[in-house]
């Protein structure tokens, strides 16, 4: 299912420094033409439809459409992520739809633990930072 | 219209690029679970001198193989003990893997597991009755005793869209983002000129710009995941983005470790795994949570008759688990597929139903059953959307409905890799416990040698897919590994303080070695008017395609229902060697294109080792992932052994043998 860019609503993230598809797709496929300031996927055929590019999208100007080699064509799925959450619409070749919601992160965002500044005992065992008194194994 | 000799893309590469040096004690190779829980874990121990740096090919808040989410969790010991997980992984692999990597694997993966609850991924609790509550609701945590979701014995459900982005957080917080480099990608390690067998260094460049990057570092991890495209997929269009396995890994870290001779080993080890067709979404929710079984074409469910019991009495004593090991049940299901009693179909409706008409006899009311059909529902997509919403997609586009039609499934083309049902790798040190096992000779026969996780190169380390003969890691598995790479690269650049790395190349021939296809590409383009078609290059794209096709057709591939012979790997060497050669004929018109022509060095590599310990085992010890027409059974009288390899980078020469299998934990009863 490769991404696609919707022309009307990508705005090449203004020329920021961050092109948000581009700096997130982990297999380097969404880049932004500069001239024309639109982004595109460089490579359909090497998309993992991961949809990183789809969810962080500022402008919701990136969709999925079914590998041609196998989905029949009419059904599309498409998220909207919140900073807890993602809805999720399912729609079906035969225009039935569903929707579904979950869960996606309990804290907020950039309020993960590092451990920073925190340090382990002993560099001459095996515990890791958190860890004492290791097991060994029964024979 | 212009012609179509022109670079692709937008970002055109130059023949001279800009070179960066950059100095620091531990350099990190990669970004994915393993290379986030070093980056989490190594300040832990190191002191501010110690100068840090990790390297991603991608962004860490989306890199590696949890980049689009997971749905569970495969691998949390909690109550279990530790022999049990040993036992069950040395079953699930036929009995050859290191116990000693996997019983200390399972000693730490679980305070992984409490940290991402901690930093925020919603894992699933069962509440007061026994009913299932996603992770947003209130409940106890891990920590505090709260009970997870189990799907099996090891495997807890998690609502895990964004538990990439969730451990990348804390990663990069604790490593500080200026010594976090994205959009490098590292093609190659680099050894010191004065000291025998240790690591200096690593070469790499920017896919964003024409920069080559030269690093010298005391001690290095690698952990850039497994291997994919690397046999002919199914789907060989549009859809052979749709691989299984993250589509970007491309044997990096198994190539680059074994050039500067770190031992490798299983490398002969594969993963088919049998997912649902074409979408590839994942089938063990499926089987463990929503109990589907599977039926052939005549609609039997074979798994459990007569004929299936005396095929796997042939492979004992693994074939006895209770849980048969997944080679094995690829091979049962290939049995049904030669047979023409395909195809496979996962009942899923006979499944949910099952469900749904429980709580009607149990006399649940009207209302109640809808409201639990609705979450049920729920639960089941989830485990696509989650982690594999191309499969979503394709159930859309097919009018798929799972209580209403089953789904087809099928295996897939073969990947390598050392974290999930997989255990090809790098030969590494155990921990130094009396309990490990000391064995005499080379590194490549012992179990450890002082740091944990180090290949036999020194101050070279790995995790994750990385480490071989020691599989079922998966996601909270490889960041535990990352975390005691990194504890043991702190102790070792204590240990060699004195060591000051330096390289045998200079900068600019590095530089001049890493550009070479673009250099090639700008000398050559003009002979043609369109620029894929040029008779003094080849392109990375046809490369790839033609390692696939020989790897399918002789290295026993889908094409040959994984069959091969001594005949067809000998036939399928000739091939890739002669595909080694022309892989320096690649040219690159653009910096995307460069990073696929190296993708592509790394893939031929670790093919080639992959082919030659498979002709080196003369045996077929993963029945159901490949076959060896020549010798077709599971021989332990003979093979019940590591295969190891390595690489002289000196001589250029690989050295394939025989090395001990050693039992820790106890073998009657085997499970």
């Amino acid at each position: 299912m490769p991404s696609y860019v919707d022309p009307s609503k990508c705005d090449g993230c203004k020329g920021g420094d961050k092109t948000a598809c581009m700096y997130i797709c982990p297999n380097d496929l969404m880049v932004l033409n500069v001239e024309e300031m639109k982004a595109y996927n460089q490579e359909p055929d090497a998309c993992w439809e991961c949809y990183s590019c789809v969810k962080i999208c500022p402008q919701g100007a990136i969709a999925v459409r079914g590998y041609d080699d196998f989905v029949p064509m009419g059904g599309q799925v498409h998220p909207m992520r919140s900073s807890d959450s993602i809805m999720w619409t399912v729609k079906f070749r035969n225009g039935n739809m569903k929707r579904f919601k979950f869960p996606i992160r309990t804290t907020a965002e950039g309020a993960a633990n590092a451990y920073v500044g925190q340090k382990g005992a002993n560099l001459d065992d095996e515990c890791l930072l958190l860890e004492s008194n290791l097991p060994t194994p029964k024979k | 219209m212009a012609l179509p000799n022109k670079p692709l893309g937008e970002l055109p590469a130059v023949v001279n690029p800009e070179i960066v040096e950059h100095t620091c004690d531990v350099l990190i190779v990669g970004g994915g679970m393993a290379a986030c829980g070093t980056a989490f874990e190594i300040k832990k121990w190191a002191d501010d001198s110690l100068k840090i740096l990790l390297v991603d090919k991608a962004s860490m808040e989306r890199s590696g193989a949890v980049a689009q989410g997971l749905s569970a969790i495969n691998t949390y010991i909690g109550d279990n003990p530790i022999e049990n997980y040993v036992k069950m992984v040395r079953n699930d692999l036929m009995g050859v893997v290191r116990e000693d990597l996997i019983y200390d694997l399972g000693r730490h993966v679980d305070e992984s597991v409490k940290l991402f609850e901690e930093w925020g991924l919603p894992i699933w609790k069962l509440d007061a009755d026994g009913n299932n509550l996603d992770g947003a609701k209130p409940a106890p945590t891990l920590r505090q005793g709260g009970k997870p979701v189990r799907t099996g014995k090891w495997q807890i459900m998690i609502n895990g869209e964004s538990y990439k982005c969730i451990v990348a957080e804390p990663a990069k917080t604790a490593l500080g983002e200026e010594n976090c480099l994205e959009r490098v990608f590292i093609v190659k390690m680099l050894l010191d000129k004065n000291k025998e067998n240790t690591i200096a260094g690593a070469v790499g460049f920017s896919t964003r710009e024409n920069k080559v990057h030269v690093f010298k570092c005391k001690t290095a991890m690698v952990a850039c995941g497994g291997a994919v495209n690397i046999f002919r997929p199914r789907s060989t269009g549009e859809g052979k983005g749709r691989a299984w396995y993250p589509v970007w890994n491309a044997g990096s870290t198994y190539t680059m470790c074994a050039q500067v001779g770190a031992t490798l080993t299983m490398m002969e080890n594969r993963f088919t795994p049998a997912r649902f067709k074409d979408g590839y979404g994942p089938v063990g929710a499926w089987f463990l949570l929503f109990k589907a079984k599977v039926q052939n074409g005549l609609g039997e469910f074979y798994a459990n008759s007569d004929a299936v019991k005396g095929e796997l009495e042939k492979f004992m004593p693994y074939g006895a688990s209770a849980v048969t090991p997944t080679c094995l049940r690829n091979h049962l299901m290939l049995n049904e597929l030669k047979a023409g009693r395909g195809p496979i179909y996962m009942a899923t409706d006979v499944a949910l139903n099952a469900f749904v008409d429980a709580k009607k006899a149990g006399g649940m009311a009207e209302a109640d059953v809808k409201k639990f059909w609705k979450h049920l529902e729920s639960e089941a997509w989830e485990d696509f959307l989650d982690m594999s919403v191309g499969q979503a997609g394709l159930w859309a586009g097919m009018n798929i409905e799972p209580e209403k039609i089953g789904s087809e499934i099928m295996p897939t083309e073969p990947y390598m890799l050392g974290s999930h049902s997989g255990c090809c790798g790098i030969w590494v040190s155990g921990p130094q416990e009396d309990w490990v096992p000391t064995v005499d000779g080379p590194r490549s026969h012992q179990y450890k040698w002082g740091y944990n996780r180090m290949t036999t190169v020194n101050g070279l380390f790995t995790a994750g897919d990385g480490v071989g003969a020691s599989g079922h890691k998966f996601s909270s598995g490889s960041h535990a590994e990352g975390r005691i790479c990194a504890k043991m690269m702190v102790k070792y650049c204590r240990d060699n303080a004195g060591f000051t790395p330096e390289l045998a190349q200079t900068a600019q021939e590095l530089a001049d070695e890493i550009y070479a296809p673009v250099k090639l590409y700008q000398q050559h383009v003009g002979a043609s008017t369109a620029a894929n078609v040029n008779p003094n290059y080849c392109k990375p794209a046809g490369i790839m395609m033609r390692l696939m096709k020989a790897t399918d057709e002789y290295g026993g591939g889908v094409a040959t229902y994984y069959m091969t012979s001594g005949k067809l790997l000998n036939i399928c060497l000739d091939l890739l060697k002669m595909l080694r050669e022309d892989a320096a004929k690649m040219a690159a018109g653009d910096l995307h294109e460069l990073m696929r022509a190296w993708e592509n060095y790394h893939r031929i590599w670790c093919v080639e080792a992959h082919i030659r310990h498979i002709e080196f085992r003369q045996e077929s010890r993963y029945p159901g992932f490949y076959y060896r027409s020549d010798f077709p059974t599971v021989d332990d009288a003979n093979w019940k052994c590591f295969v190891n390899s390595t690489f002289d980078p000196k001589s250029k020469e690989w050295k394939c043998e025989k090395v001990k299998c050693i039992n820790i934990v106890e073998t009657e009863p085997w499970i």
